[in-house]
C-alpha cells in the first residue's frame, strides 16, 4: 500500500474549527504524505508522528495575502527563506509577495524565479501576485497571462494605485477573462504626495506632513466604479479608513466582486501612537481611533475579508534615520494572530470561527480558491493555543528585519505548529509558548 | 533631576520655563556689558551641528557660547558628508566622538533633535527640528514680552501666518498656554488647520486679520516660507491685502502691543515697513534676548559654577 512508505502525522486531540464546513469539535487529524486522509476520534497509524493537540486549536493553514519578502532584489531586508520561515512561524502556511521586487515581477521569467526559489528553500506555500502595469510604473499592461501560467494568484502595483482609470479599466478587463483578482493600494496620490502619517491632531503636534483620511477612500471609490463597469473582481489592500469601509460595504451590498483585507497594526495602533520613532511609519498611515473602531467593527461584521499582514522588511540601517526620511513599512507575521486574538477574540468581538476565517477562508476566497480540513484536501494546518502566555522578542526574529512597535508585546495565544502539505514547518518550543 | 536637553517647549511646566526665563535676566544685563567675556564655560565647547541653512539662530549660538568662555565648532550640512550619503545617526556619532559637550542642533526634519538625544550622550539642544518647535526662540519671545508688559500671564497674543508649518508658531504656542494666554492665529484657512485648538489649550482661529487683532496684548508675525514645497504659495498680493500686518491694522491692537517677529523679515511682504520700523516693533530686542536665553541655557546644560545646584530646582 502506497501510504505506508509516507510519512505520517497523527494530530490527536485537537479543536478542529474549520469555517468551510462550519465544523467546531474535537477530533483527531491523520495526514499522510501530503494529504488529509482521516478524521474523527481515537484514530490510530502505526509509525506515525504523533502530535497531542489537547487544548489546542487545529485550523485550515493560514493564508496571508499581502507581504513582501524582497527577494529578488533586495535580500539584505528579507529573502523567500527567511520570510517563509517567519511567516511559518506566525502560522502561515501560504504567502503571497506583492511584485515590488527589484526587478518588479511583471514578467513570467521572474515569476518562474520566485517560484523556484520557493520550491528550493521556502517554509511556506509561496503564491506571488504580479505587477498590474510594466514595472509598476502604471504606463502599459504587464505580462498578466503569461505570469499566470507561472503561478501569479493576482496583480497590484502595490506600493502605488494603479494609476489611472483608464489603466485600471484595462486591467480590470484584462484580469476578468483570467479570473484573476486585482488588488489595488488606494491613494489619491496628490494628497499623500510628501505624507508619512495621517493628518490630525497628532501630525500638526509632531510638525510632520500627513494625509487625510480620505485619501484612500477617494481612491476605493473610483476603483468600486470602475470595479462596476468591468465587472472584475476588486481587492482593496490594506483597507484603514471608516470611509474606504464604508465604500466597500456599500459595494458588497450592491452585489459588486469587492472585497477587502485589514492589518493587524491598522486594527492595534492609531495615530496617537506616532511620535518620530520610525517603526511606526506605515503606509496607509495608521489612522485615527474612529478608523480603528470601524475596521473593528468591519472585521467582525464580515465586511473585511481577511486580515493581511502587509509583512515590509527594511534591514535596520534603512529604518534608522529621521522619521520623514524612513521608509514605510514594518513586519508582521510573527505577531498577526496574536494581535487578533488580543484584539479579536478575547475581547469579545468575534467567535473563533470567524477569527480562523479571516486567516482562512476569506483569503482564499479573495483568491478564488477554497481552504478546509477535510479527507482528500492539503494538508496545510495551522495550529495554535487560544492561552499561552508569550512574548515577542524581536531578537530571535526568523526575519531578517527588526522593524516592528511590537517587540516586547505580551500575548494570550498565538501559533504552535504548522503544517505544510504534510511537514512541520514550524514548531513552538514548550518552554516559549 | 536637572534638564538634560532642551528639545521641545511641550513638555516643560510654567515653573520650568520661568526659572528659565529668570536665570537669563543676568545675562541680559550683562550685554550692555563693554567688556562682554566670561571664563564660566572655559575649556567648554559646543558643537552648532546646522543642517540646514540659518544666519541668525547659529550666530547668537555662538555668540552666547563664546560670551561664556567656551568654544563652538560649526558643522555646516553643506560642506559635510551628507551629499556622500552619510546618515544622521552616523554623523551625529562622528560629531559626539569629537568629545563636545553640547550639540546644537538645526535641523530641516521634525523630530531630528529627539532622535539626534536618543543617540548621543552629551546635551542637546533644539535650534529649530523642521517644523516641529524651535524652544530657544520662543523663550526668547517670552522674555521680550516679559520685559515689554512687565508678565506673561492672562495675555491676548494674535499670531499671524502660516501656523502650520512653523515651529516657531508651535514653540510660542506651547509656551504661551502654559501661563493662561488667549490665542488667537490668523492666516490662510489652509494654514490654520482647526488641530490647533486641540493640541493646546485657549486657542481661537480668526480668519480676519482685523477682528483677530482687536484687543491684543501681543502680535506675532511669521515669515512666509516661500519656499514651500508641497504646499503652493498664495498669490503675493492676496497675501498682502488679506494678512499683511500694516499701521491702520496694528491700530485694532491694544495700544503699544508689541510687534514680534521671528525674521528674516521680509518688509511689504508680512509687514509694512512702517510697523517694522516703528515703536511698537521688538525684533532688535528679540535679537539681543536671544543671546541673553541662550547663554542661560548653555550655562545650565554644561553646568557651570554654580548652575548644577540651581538648574537641579528645574524638575525634568
Amino acid at each position: 500500500m502506497e501510504s505506508s512508505v509516507l510519512p505520517k502525522l497523527l494530530i490527536k486531540g485537537g479543536r478542529v474549527v474549520d469555517p468551510a464546513s462550519g465544523t467546531d469539535r474535537v477530533s483527531d487529524v491523520l495526514v499522510v504524505g501530503d494529504k488529509i486522509v482521516a478524521m474523527g476520534t481515537g484514530l490510530e497509524a502505526e509509525q506515525a508522528r504523533v502530535v497531542d493537540a489537547t487544548g489546542l486549536v487545529v485550523a485550515p493553514g493560514f493564508i496571508d495575502l499581502h507581504c513582501h519578502l524582497r527577494e529578488p532584489g533586495e535580500e539584505t531586508s528579507e529573502t523567500i527563506e527567511t520570510g517563509t520561515r517567519a511567516a511559518a512561524r506566525g502560522g502561515f502556511t501560504v504567502v503571497c509577495p506583492m511584485p515590488n521586487t527589484r526587478p518588479v515581477n511583471d514578467n513570467a521569467a521572474v515569476t518562474r524565479a520566485i517560484c523556484e526559489r520557493a520550491a528550493a528553500v521556502a517554509a511556506t506555500r509561496v503564491w506571488p501576485i504580479g505587477a498590474a502595469s510594466q514595472g509598476s510604473r502604471g504606463e502599459a499592461l504587464a505580462e498578466i497571462a503569461a505570469m499566470k501560467a507561472e503561478g501569479i494568484v493576482a496583480v497590484t502595483d502595490d506600493g502605488r494605485p494603479i494609476a489611472t482609470a483608464r489603466l485600471l479599466r484595462q486591467v480590470m478587463e484584462y484580469c476578468r477573462e483570467l479570473d484573476l483578482p486585482v488588488i489595488d493600494h488606494c491613494e489619491d496620490p496628490s494628497l499623500a504626495d510628501g505624507a508619512v502619517m495621517r493628518e490630525g491632531t497628532q501630525s500638526v503636534r509632531l510638525g510632520l506632513p500627513g494625509m487625510p483620511a480620505a485619501t484612500e477612500a477617494i481612491a476605493v471609490a473610483r476603483d468600486v466604479l470602475i470595479a462596476e463597469l468591468t465587472g472584475a473582481r476588486l481587492h482593496i489592500a490594506h483597507l484603514s479608513t471608516r470611509s474606504a469601509l464604508e465604500l466597500v460595504r456599500q459595494a458588497k451590498q450592491r452585489g459588486l466582486a469587492v472585497t477587502c483585507e485589514v492589518t493587524p497594526h491598522h486594527f492595534t495602533l492609531t495615530d496617537e501612537d506616532v511620535s518620530y520613532d520610525s517603526r511606526f511609519k506605515v503606509n496607509p498611515p495608521l489612522g485615527s481611533q474612529d478608523d480603528r473602531e470601524a475596521l473593528l467593527a468591519g472585521l467582525a461584521d464580515g465586511t473585511v475579508d481577511a486580515i493581511a499582514t502587509d509583512h515590509a522588511p527594511h534591514e535596520p540601517a534603512r529604518k534608522d534615520v529621521e522619521f520623514e526620511r524612513a521608509p514605510f513599512g514594518m513586519i508582521g507575521f510573527e505577531t498577526a494572530l496574536g494581535l487578533a486574538l488580543d484584539r479579536l477574540y478575547h475581547t469579545g468581538l468575534v467567535s473563533l470561527m470567524r477569527l480562523v476565517e479571516l486567516f482562512t477562508t476569506g483569503p482564499a476566497r479573495v483568491l478564488g480558491r477554497q481552504r478546509r480540513i477535510a479527507p482528500g484536501e492539503p494538508a496545510d494546518l495551522t495550529l495554535f493555543s487560544l492561552d499561552r502566555r508569550w512574548t515577542y522578542r524581536v531578537a530571535e526574529s526568523a526575519s531578517r528585519s527588526r522593524n516592528t512597535p511590537f517587540d516586547g508585546w505580551s500575548f494570550r495565544g498565538g501559533p504552535v505548529m504548522t503544517v505544510v502539505g504534510g511537514r512541520i514547518v514550524y514548531e513552538a518550543r514548550r518552554e516559549s509558548l | 533631576m536637572r534638564l538634560r536637553h532642551l528639545l521641545a517647549i511641550e513638555p516643560l511646566t510654567a515653573e520650568e520655563i520661568a526659572f528659565l526665563l529668570d536665570q537669563a535676566r543676568p545675562f541680559q544685563q550683562f550685554q550692555q556689558y563693554p567688556l562682554k567675556k566670561l571664563a564660566t564655560l572655559r575649556g567648554k565647547s559646543v558643537v552648532l551641528a546646522f543642517f540646514e541653512p540659518s544666519t541668525r539662530t547659529r550666530l547668537s549660538f555662538a555668540a552666547a557660547a563664546s560670551r561664556l568662555g567656551a568654544d563652538t565648532y560649526v558643522f555646516q550640512a553643506e560642506a559635510s558628508s551628507l551629499k556622500k550619503g552619510e546618515s544622521l545617526a552616523d554623523t551625529v556619532r562622528t560629531l559626539e566622538a569629537m568629545k563636545p559637550d553640547c550639540i546644537v542642533l538645526r535641523h530641516s526634519a521634525s523630530g531630528a533633535a529627539a532622535f539626534v538625544a536618543e543617540r548621543v550622550g552629551v546635551p542637546v539642544i533644539n535650534a529649530g527640528d523642521g517644523q516641529h518647535e524651535h524652544p530657544t526662540q520662543a523663550l526668547l519671545d517670552a522674555l521680550t514680552i516679559r520685559d515689554r508688559l512687565g508678565r506673561l500671564e492672562g495675555l491676548a497674543v494674535t499670531i499671524v501666518g502660516d501656523i502650520l508649518h512653523s515651529r516657531v508658531a508651535r514653540s510660542n504656542l506651547h509656551l504661551l498656554s502654559k501661563f493662561g494666554c488667549r490665542l488667537t492665529l490668523c492666516g490662510p484657512p489652509m494654514w490654520v488647520p482647526e488641530e490647533f485648538e486641540r493640541i493646546v489649550p485657549g486657542v481661537r482661529r480668526v480668519f480676519v486679520l482685523e477682528e483677530a487683532l482687536d484687543g491684543a496684548d501681543v502680535v506675532m508675525v511669521l515669515r512666509v516660507q516661500q519656499e514651500r514645497l508641497h504646499e503652493p504659495m498664495l498669490p503675493r498680493e492676496e497675501y498682502i491685502a488679506q494678512y499683511q500686518l500694516t499701521p491702520e491694522r496694528l491700530r485694532r491692537a491694544r495700544p503699544g502691543a508689541p510687534v514680534l517677529h521671528p525674521g528674516p523679515m521680509i518688509r511689504g511682504l508680512e509687514i509694512d515697513p512702517a510697523v517694522a520700523d516703528g515703536p511698537q516693533a521688538a525684533v532688535l530686542e528679540q535679537v539681543t534676548n536671544g543671546v541673553a536665553v541662550r547663554m542661560a541655557l548653555l550655562y545650565l546644560l554644561l553646568g557651570g559654577a554654580g548652575g548644577i545646584e540651581r538648574s537641579a530646582e528645574i524638575a525634568h
